[in-house]
Parts: C-alpha cells; structure tokens; sequence
C-alpha cells in the first residue's frame, strides 16, 4: 500500500480482493459481526465500509490493538455521538470487557459471542437498569397489543399509549394531530438565498442568456433569470412534561407528533428536569424501537420542572443543529420553575438570539383570574414573542392565523 | 517530496517537522485517508485547528492546497466551473461575421478554452495531485451536499455542454463543519470521520514552541494549562487555538516570561482570548488571578 499511483477510487477489483485472502476467514466473520454490532448501536456502516476495514485489516503496517481501534473508528463513526460511544462498543466487542447499555438494549440476538454472560449487570449497573426498564416497557406493550388491535398506524400506537395512557381520549388526540397538521400547512415558507432559473425574477443569469442567444446570432433576446426559492419555515417545540402540566401532556405530545410530521422540518423535545429530543423517536418507523426510546422518556416525567436548565442544555447541545435564523420555537409550559427564575431568563435570552421567534403557550393563561406573576414566567415573559393560552383545543386553533402571518 | 506516507507512524513526524502537532489518533485518520482513498470529515469546536489540518497535510505532501468556503447558497456555479461570458459574446459576434453554423459556433464557445476553473474542476483537472479543503460544509445547502457526494464517490463532475471530467489525479480532500447544520448520514458515511477537539496541555504546549520556539517550555505549558483551566469556565466562546498563539505573542510583548508574577498585566492581554463582552466580565481580575494560581 505504499506506492505512489493514484488508486482508482472504486470498490477493490477481484485481483485485490484475493490480495486480502491473508486477512483469514474467521477474522473476516469477526469482522461482520462487529458491524452487525455496530449497527445495532445505530452506526450507518454500509458494506463500502466493511470493505475498506478488510483492507485496513490487511495494511502490512497495521499493528497494534490501539491502532485498530482508532483506524476502525475514523472509518465506522459518522457523527460525534458515533465517536464518542465507539470505543466502549470496541472493548466491549474485541476484549469481552463488561458492556455498556447500549450494546444490550438494542438488539440481544446481535450479542457479541465472546462476552462473558451477565457481565453487563454487574458492571454497569444503571445503564443495565435502564436497559431492563426498556425491556419492560417493550412486554407491556406486547400485551396491550394482543389486547386492542385497532387500524391506525403501528408507530402512532405505540407511541400515544406509551406513558400517557391513562389519559387518553382518542378523539381530541386526533384532533390535536389534525390541528397541527394544518398549521404546518399554512405556516408561511421562507425565502432562501438558493436561486433557480425562471423566466422571470430577480437577477439575470448570464449561463443561460447566452445559451439561448447562440441561435440568434449572440443577441441576447430571451433573457434568463434567476428567482429565489422558497423554503418552509421550521418548528421547534420544546414541550414541558412535568407535575404540574401533566392534564396537558398528552394533547401536546400527539400536537408535536402532528407537527413533527408534517412539517418538513420540524423537532420535537419533551423536558421536565432534563431534557430529551424526542423527534427521532417520534419519527421512528419501528414501534418497537419508539416504546424503546420514549420508554427511556418517561422517567422523571410528572415531577418537578427545571426550565432554565433544560433550556441551557437545549441551548448548549441542540440549538446549533436543530435552530437557525428563521425558525420559531414554540414552548409549552406553565412557567412554574423549580429552579432559579434568573437561570431561566438568561437561557431564554440566548435562545431569542438564535431563533426568529418565540411562542410561548401556557395553558393556565386561559383560566379566569390568571395572571403570569410566578418567578419564572416573569423572568421569562420579556424575551417572548407571542404568549398565548393553550388550555383548551380552542384556544390552540385560535392560534392559527397568528401562526400563520409569521 | 515523495507523495505517500510510507508508515502509519511515520505520519506524526512528518506533520511535526512541518509545524503540525497531531495526536496519534490525527494521524491514523491521515494513514487512512491515502489507503482508502476516502475524503476525510473533521468536526469539532470552531478555533481547534480543523483548517490548520488540510494545510499541514498539504505540506507534508508538497501539494498545491485548493480552499473551497461554503456559504449558503453556494452553487456549482462558484464550485466547479463556470463559463467565460465576455469572450463567449466577443467570439460569437467574430464568428458571426464568418457566417459560421450555429452548431459550430457552439461547439466552439462551449469548449474548454472558454470554462473558468473554480476549485472542485480545478482540483480534479490538476496533473498533480492537490489538497481540496472543503470548508465549513455545514453552511452550504442540501443541494450543494448532494452534488458534492457524486463528486466524493466518483471523483469525477460532470459540465452537460462537455461532458464528464474524470480526475486527472486523486485529490485528498478534507471537509470541516462546525456543526451548524446537520450534515446528511450518505455524506458522512462517504468520509472518515475525526472528532477535533482543543488539544491537551502537552500537545498545546507542543504546538505554541513549534510556532514561537523562542517561547521557553516551562512558559509554553503554563499558558496550556491556563487555557485548559479557562475553556472550563463556562464561556459563550471558548478561546481556539489560534487565540492561544495571539496570548502568546502578547506575552512576549510585555516580555513576561511567567504568568504568575503579574496576574494583573494577564488580566489585560485576556482580550486575544476572549472575544465576547460578556465572556470578559467574566473572567475578573480575582478569576485570573485564581486560575493562574492553579496553572503554576
């Protein structure tokens, strides 16, 4: 592998495929079931990838555990959370070490063979926890499954029953998801620097121009232009699920989910002391794998709220991703803080600085003789675009046409 | 220069004797990159040296480095080529006169004489092999992404009035994002992918007396140290390590040769640092004055 041409960028012809014959076969099983491992950790490894580890294998100058592991992670990881878990999988994988709770709640068929049995229960006792109550959480619903079979949609289902279940009156859930739907449809769409030809627009576009004046002897006649595309604007909701919202919580989930839907682009995120992204989960197509997570959501749900913190970790480890310059973020929330108010104000604050704007829904604004004086709302109130009730569905249609003309 | 690394654990001395500190974790992801043929995606805090990479590696190889600034909106227009508009109009009207065909007249403005190079055409057209920086490829668009992964896969681009350019040469080509989009899971999963983060006190140290050697080691892992202790604090911007290299000739400008002698002439230079107002009212005299207790 040291020679100067320049290598074909295509998969490993079948001259250099026998080259890798060395790499023996039972490693090449190993290796497989490695990925297999991998991907059950959530890693997108495609089969270009377990190639090219055949051929990192195969390199006369790899040597070395370390140096596996680390070549191993720059080819399979994709993303921070990737590189930041890959090296427990790797020990857990190659050094039969005790595994993390990850490696175990996702797929037991897909155990790694060597690993000692029960290893992971002594060693990582609250990762093991977790993994158990995600287990429990996947029985029960196994058996509210073979007891209520109904025509919507599985992942819907399993979702909306989850945790909230004693809650649930089907039809105003529906019409919460309804609701949102038609919201995302009349959100006004934003205008993006991305440009496409038109025959009419804002600027010419000189490629085409000439193009088409080559016909008539360089006169340019049929001008081209370029026109701006637009590009829906994007929702955040940042749903508050604790003790005292918890009359609430299941209209605003099945609302998000609407949401989440039908926007094109659209996040959800459920927070009571800490903070969960809870969009991948709604979009999960596999319902075993959405109790799985939103399973691990309802720990800690009915409790205390600490708003500011969670919206200090929203702001410190999800705005960049999920907010940019025009998106509206839409907080759901009564605004009684269990934590500091002034903590609460600053997180706001620099949330106001990343997005276009901010609604706040409280449903309490809606009961006679309300008024927002708790410490958190106050501190919270100034930074805050539109504050609307939200108590009954009523009041969250009333929002559309606010909505609409954002 | 000879154009690949002969031994992975060459690759760290090499990058060093060019003034690149890389951890052996860096340099794994480089080894790579000439074995695989696979571009390679750096992520990580803005400020950690993520550009710095692509130049070191240019360095190394004595290839001519290629930069390529995303920014939303971006098109292949900016990218890859783009057509010579003013000679297309003169060299139409020339032919014109000559009563040339249409599809002569064509066929010539839409040859290679009249395509501007921008720097993915460029790159590929280049007999030697270059370094491509693509950089901050989180701000250019999806579109933008979609184009660049046939460009990744293939290395190839294709112009519709000429058709398909292959490479010449396989480029080496580094991505950055600084995370303020999530980028796609198919372009990820076409690089290798390396996390970056602010080095450890050795490596920093290392770095400021490869850049500054007049700097003495025992002043260069202090200033290391002080850093780490400060991108602790809870910052709006955490100081990069270019900012680090500012402090330091800072330093030497006041010709301070130990932080703790003067933790108050510190306090004044913390403006190559810190560069939000609030992360300046911040770190107080009293915080400086802690923190370089606790680095000494």
């Amino acid at each position: 592998m040291t020679d100067a041409r320049p290598h074909p960028p295509k998969a490993p012809t079948a001259a250099e495929f026998s080259a890798l014959d060395f790499v023996v076969a039972p490693m090449r099983e190993r290796l497989s079931a490695f990925v297999a491992t991998l991907r059950a950790n959530g890693f997108a490894v495609g089969l270009a990838e377990s190639h090219d580890a055949l051929r990192v294998l195969g390199a006369p100058d790899m040597t070395g555990r370390d140096g596996l592991r680390v070549a191993l992670r720059a080819l399979f990881a994709s993303r921070r959370a990737d590189w930041d878990k890959f090296d427990a999988i790797f020990d857990a994988f190659w050094l039969a070490k005790a595994t993390r709770g990850e490696t175990r709640a996702s797929d037991e068929r897909r155990k790694p063979p060597t690993r000692p049995p029960g290893a992971g229960e002594t060693e990582a006792g609250g990762a093991g926890g977790e993994a158990g109550a995600a287990q429990g959480a996947m029985d029960e619903a196994a058996d509210r499954r073979e007891s209520d079979r109904r025509s919507r949609a599985s992942a819907r289902e399993s979702f909306m029953r989850t945790d909230f279940r004693h809650m649930l009156d089907r039809e105003q859930l529906q019409r919460a998801f309804l609701l949102a739907s038609r919201l995302a449809a009349k959100m006004r769409t934003r205008l993006t620097r991305r440009q496409r030809i038109a025959r009419r627009g804002r600027r010419l576009d000189l490629r085409r121009t000439i193009h088409r004046s080559i016909g008539r002897g360089g006169t340019p006649v049929e001008l081209m232009f370029r026109k701006r595309r637009v590009r829906p604007l994007k929702l955040v909701i940042l749903l508050d699920a604790s003790g005292s919202m918890i009359a609430y919580t299941p209209v605003f989930v099945c609302f998000m989910h609407g949401a989440v839907e039908s926007f094109k682009r659209a996040e959800g995120f459920v927070f009571h002391t800490r903070l969960v992204c809870v969009t991948e989960a709604i979009r999960e197509k596999n319902p075993q794998r959405a109790i799985e997570r939103l399973g691990l959501l309802a720990e800690g749900v009915g409790g205390g709220t600490r708003i500011g913190a969670c919206l200090a970790t929203f702001n410190a480890h999800h705005a960049a991703r999920a907010i940019d310059a025009k998106t509206v973020t839409m907080i759901v929330s009564d605004g009684f803080e269990t934590g500091d108010a002034e903590g609460l104000g600053e997180a706001m604050r620099d949330l106001r600085k990343r997005c276009k704007r901010i609604v706040w829904l409280n449903p309490l604004l809606g009961w006679r003789g309300y008024e927002p004086l708790s410490a958190g709302m106050t501190a919270a109130l100034p930074y805050v675009d539109v504050f609307a009730p939200a108590h009954s569905l009523e009041s969250l249609e009333a929002l559309e046409p606010i909505l609409a003309c954002m | 220069m000879t154009s690949m690394f002969p031994v992975r654990h060459e690759i760290r001395e090499r990058l060093a004797a060019v003034g690149y500190i890389a951890d052996s974790d860096l340099a794994t992801a480089l080894w790579l990159m000439e074995l695989l043929n696979r571009p390679l995606l750096l992520e990580g805090e803005a400020g950690v040296g993520k550009t710095e990479v692509a130049k070191a590696l240019a360095a190394v190889h004595g290839y001519k480095l290629i930069r390529l600034q995303c920014y939303e909106g971006l098109d292949q227009n900016a990218a890859l080529y783009e057509w010579n508009y003013q000679r297309q109009i003169l060299a139409i009207k020339a032919h014109e006169q000559r009563a040339n065909s249409v599809a002569e007249i064509e066929e010539h403005i839409f040859s290679e004489a009249f395509l501007l190079e921008r720097p993915i055409l460029a790159a590929i057209r280049s007999e030697q092999p270059v370094v491509l920086l693509i950089d901050e490829v989180d701000r250019a668009d999806e579109e933008f992404e979609a184009f660049l992964l046939e460009f990744l896969s293939e290395y190839q681009v294709t112009i519709p009035e000429l058709g398909t350019v292959a490479a010449r040469s396989i480029p080496r080509v580094v991505l950055t994002s600084n995370g303020s989009r999530e980028i796609s899971d198919a372009l990820r999963r076409r690089c290798l992918y390396h996390y970056v983060d602010f080095p450890q006190p050795d490596r920093e140290a290392a770095i400021i007396r490869a850049r500054h050697p007049e700097v003495e080691a025992r002043l260069a892992i202090q200033v290391a140290r002080l850093l780490q202790a400060i991108r602790q604090e809870e910052l709006r911007k955490a100081p990069g390590v270019a900012e680090t290299l500012d402090f330091v000739v800072a330093l030497s400008g006041l010709g301070e040769g130990d932080l703790t002698r003067d933790p108050d002439a510190i306090h004044e230079i913390l403006t190559t640092l810190l560069k939000t107002r609030e992360d300046q009212s911040r770190i107080t005299r009293k915080v400086v004055a802690r923190l370089v207790a606790k680095v000494a």
